[in-house]
């Protein structure tokens, strides 16, 4: 597990938390508008899970951190480069089909990372990745599913989701980074084979965008944190 | 647009032991999405340990018409009803 190494518990715990922060709020703007009750529900669940993991990570990287920060700190009193969030992460919404495809490549993604971080020698990130193990499990299940319905659909449906792959894809070679490199091959399966059953093609090599991890972010991630920081930052330190 | 997504009647199994209760009814394209949305809307507070979804179309329901004559009779039937017994109190859900 020399891999999980390279990266020090501290930077981990950031990033992951990162991750599943920013997420999550996409999925919460989603409360309300989604297709039907049934999906608003879904994706409301799926962002709920997403910030338990993140306060789990935020709470540890203060911890490590030593500067008296918990997750709530981190996560509203930071600014848009502080966050290591991978671009992928931070995108907008687009229609329900690019929401999916974004889901199942994150979540194909964070299954894989979370078995290896599962085995971690540091107990906390391994209990963490342990716990949330079972809820991505159902996050790449159902994305996969709707990827397949939608692409399998009506020719609108699979316009709009073979639309997703081309946005979300852009944003991949970011997940696979670094020690995250030997990642690649088994989700490139995972995905194929789900792209597959929809009638659709992995794309073609591109030229990735990286840069979250390093906190240089997309125009979007400012308008995200301007929403989910506003409270905090108009009335520093409220509390209820 | 007509609405075509087919409705699902949802019913949860609480623990093992008992049955399955019907709780409501989701919107679905086919079982395997119908079973997921019953997850997600009935069952994310731990409401049960089991699922079944039912397309609502394969009901059969009885005629309201015919009310009186199937359930009317059983009003005055009230030998019917085993009350010569006593439930101890450690036997539940009866």
């Amino acid at each position: 597990m020399a891999q999980t190494l390279a990266l020090s518990p501290a930077e981990l715990a950031l990033r992951l938390g990162d991750d599943a922060l920013i997420l999550s709020h996409r999925l919460c703007e989603w409360c309300g508008r989604a297709p039907t009750l049934e999906v608003d529900l879904a994706l409301s669940n799926i962002g709920l899970d997403l910030l338990g993991q993140a306060q789990f990570f935020l709470n540890y990287a203060g911890e490590l951190d030593g500067n008296g920060r918990d997750a709530d700190k981190l996560a509203y009193h930071r600014e848009e480069h502080e966050f290591k969030n991978s671009l992928l992460a931070e995108q907008p919404n687009g229609d329900f089909a690019r929401t999916m495809v974004r889901q199942f490549f994150f979540s194909a993604w964070q299954l894989l990372r979370f078995q290896e971080l599962a085995a971690s020698p540091d107990g906390t990130l391994a209990a963490i990745a342990a716990k949330a193990l079972k809820e991505i499990a159902y996050h790449v299940q159902f994305a996969a599913e709707w990827v397949v319905r939608l692409g399998d659909g009506t020719a609108e449906s699979k316009r709009r989701v073979a639309e997703g792959v081309i946005w979300s894809w852009r944003f991949v070679d970011e997940l696979f980074t670094g020690e995250d490199a030997a990642l690649r091959p088994a989700w490139e399966a995972r995905v194929q084979a789900t792209l597959a059953q929809a009638g659709l093609e992995l794309p073609a090599p591109v030229r990735g965008i990286t840069g979250g991890r390093e906190g240089r972010h997309s125009e979007h991630l400012g308008h995200l944190l301007a929403e989910m920081q506003y409270v905090q930052r108009c009335h520093p330190n409220a509390q209820w | 647009m007509k609405n075509i997504t087919p409705i699902w009647e949802v019913f949860v199994r609480a623990k093992n032991g008992l049955s399955h209760r019907h709780v409501g009814s989701v919107h679905a394209a086919d079982a395997r999405g119908a079973v997921e949305a019953a997850r997600d809307v009935y069952t994310r507070r731990m409401e049960g340990v089991s699922l079944w979804v039912v397309p609502s179309n394969a009901i059969t329901a009885s005629d309201p018409g015919e009310a009186a004559a199937l359930f009317a009779p059983a009003e005055d039937k009230i030998y019917r009803h085993p009350t010569f017994y006593v439930v101890p109190d450690n036997v539940k859900h009866i």
